[in-house]
């Protein structure tokens, strides 16, 4: 077996250079970089081996994550849905053209990444400061969007909105009714603000709250905002108002501003158009 | 077992956790502990994250240190504990996504925690692997204790909830408890901090540091011109 003993001899010429160098003064210069070496590739291989091995996992997670959070702001979200199974069979992803409104269908709708593009300069588009509202400036120039149909027709439209609260830049999903105009829920999924103040734009209390709610005024302005504290139901105009979150006056405005962005012409308003005038069933 | 647990094992593991605590005596690792104990769950991940990072950087650094060039001996144990800092985050993002969320930089930050580099300092470098390795363990389990204790307190006064589970039933949703935010902002755990080191101290006043001078009186009429 010649192949074997090469190898050993290998081994044996290595553990002769091994010693060789251990036996060195610890402050020599050889041995300082043949240690600072080996530990670098060591740890190289382990970092590296543990993010390789683990990464389908955490995109797995990720996704998963994401689906769960589409189905929550559907309402279609139950203790025991299967997400998956559910993702599947009740949501749609479409791919929207910001600026004309129209579907986007010569891309990957399922590769597609919004987030990923609006950070490339080839795929985005600066906003300038006056129409930043969001303070977020630069947009994708497509967004994924999605959509509950039942027999064909639209029952849900999904948005994916962001704009800056506080400390953070807040992510999330707000859906609507066909009509365009009456929302259904709202879902934020990344954000960092206070938590037991800003960061109670998850309590499930008051996102109960958005359900309802109109987004554009008679003459198609978003009007929909927060205000300082609780809605009077009674008062015309109430359809157009959330509670503001307590204490946090900041976050709240960030939300208005997003929902005011997301929905103007800047956003939304010319793919909702469309919608609303039928052009955009399929 | 004997032989595992000796004197010196026992010593290691049992120290760190009231004698000579990481947290509350030598006061190390506070910017972590301030800013996950707002929750329960959260804490008991980081408490693990941080005592198995402190265990096995330990044990290595410890495993090598007859061959750590003593001018890049820094270098070195910060390159063992960043690698095992990392391979943490990765496990936590792939098996406790949720939990990996809302520690966000906090898992990454373990790396600067000045326990870690503490230990491996003033115990790995001059001490067996397994004993290194025993101290990780109880000086992690020291921080642990401090970072339970104060989730403890922030959780339940703050949301009225214990691993997320009610325990106390708020006002708002029909109960009698109102909560208190500032439980929930990183300044509280500073105060739950400060009352348990004054808690130790009243109980092993051996904790107690020598004060450094004395303030002399000056007698009257020698002060300055105010």
């Amino acid at each position: 077996m010649p192949n074997a003993v090469k190898k050993c001899e290998h081994y044996e010429k290595f553990k002769v250079y091994r010693d060789k160098i251990l036996a060195l003064h610890n402050d020599s210069l050889e041995k300082t970089i043949a240690i600072a070496l080996s530990l670098c590739l060591l740890c190289a291989v382990l970092v590296s081996f543990a993010a390789v091995a683990l990464k389908p996992l955490q995109i797995g997670n990720k996704e998963l994550d994401m689906k769960k959070n589409i189905l929550d702001v559907a309402g279609l979200l139950d203790a025991d849905t299967d997400i998956n199974q559910a993702f599947d069979e009740r949501i749609e992803a479409k791919l929207v053209d910001i600026e004309t409104g129209d579907y986007v269908e010569n891309m990957d709708v399922a590769a597609y990444d919004q987030r990923k593009a609006a950070k490339d300069p080839a795929q985005r588009l600066a906003i300038p400061s006056e129409k930043d509202i969001a303070s977020i400036r630069a947009k994708a120039k497509i967004a994924k969007i999605y959509l509950v149909k039942k027999d064909d027709v639209i029952q849900s439209i999904i948005l994916p909105v962001h704009g800056y609260g506080l400390w953070s830049t807040m992510y999330g999903f707000l859906s609507l009714a066909a009509d365009g105009q009456t929302v259904q829920s709202i879902n934020f999924y990344d954000q960092a603000e206070t938590p037991g103040l800003g960061g109670e734009v998850v309590n499930p209390n008051w996102r109960a709250l958005w359900n309802g709610k109109k987004v554009y005024s008679e003459s198609g302005e978003p009007v929909l905002r927060l205000i300082k504290g609780v809605v009077d139901t009674s008062k015309p105009g109430s359809e157009y108002q959330v509670d503001g979150l307590a204490g946090a006056t900041l976050t709240s405005n960030g939300v208005t501003n997003l929902i005011r962005y997301w929905m103007s012409n800047e956003g939304f308003a010319p793919y909702l158009n469309k919608v609303r005038a039928g052009e955009n069933q399929s | 077992m004997s032989a595992i647990l000796t004197s010196e094992t026992k010593k290691v593991l049992t120290t760190p956790l009231v004698n000579n605590n990481p947290i509350t005596l030598q006061v190390l690792g506070i910017c972590s502990a301030l800013a996950v104990t707002s929750q329960m769950s959260t804490s008991l991940i980081m408490a693990l994250a941080l005592t198995s990072v402190t265990a096995c950087s330990s044990a290595a650094i410890s495993a090598i240190r007859n061959h750590i060039p003593s001018s890049i001996r820094i270098i070195v144990q910060m390159i063992i504990i960043a690698s095992l800092v990392i391979v943490v985050d990765q496990i936590l993002k792939a098996f406790a996504y949720e939990i990996s969320k809302q520690l966000s930089v906090f898992v990454g930050l373990i790396i600067t925690n000045c326990i870690v580099m503490g230990r491996a300092e003033a115990y790995a470098m001059k001490n067996p692997p397994l004993a290194s390795f025993m101290d990780g363990i109880g000086n992690g389990l020291g921080y642990s204790l401090i970072l339970v204790l104060v989730a403890f307190f922030r959780e339940t006064l703050g949301s009225g909830k214990l691993l997320g589970i009610e325990v106390f039933q708020l006002a708002k949703d029909g109960g009698w408890y109102d909560p208190n935010g500032l439980m929930l902002l990183p300044p509280s755990a500073f105060f739950i901090i400060g009352l348990l080191i004054w808690a130790i101290r009243q109980w092993k006043p051996e904790q107690n540091e020598q004060p450094d001078f004395k303030i002399m009186s000056i007698a009257h009429g020698e002060g300055g011109h105010h």
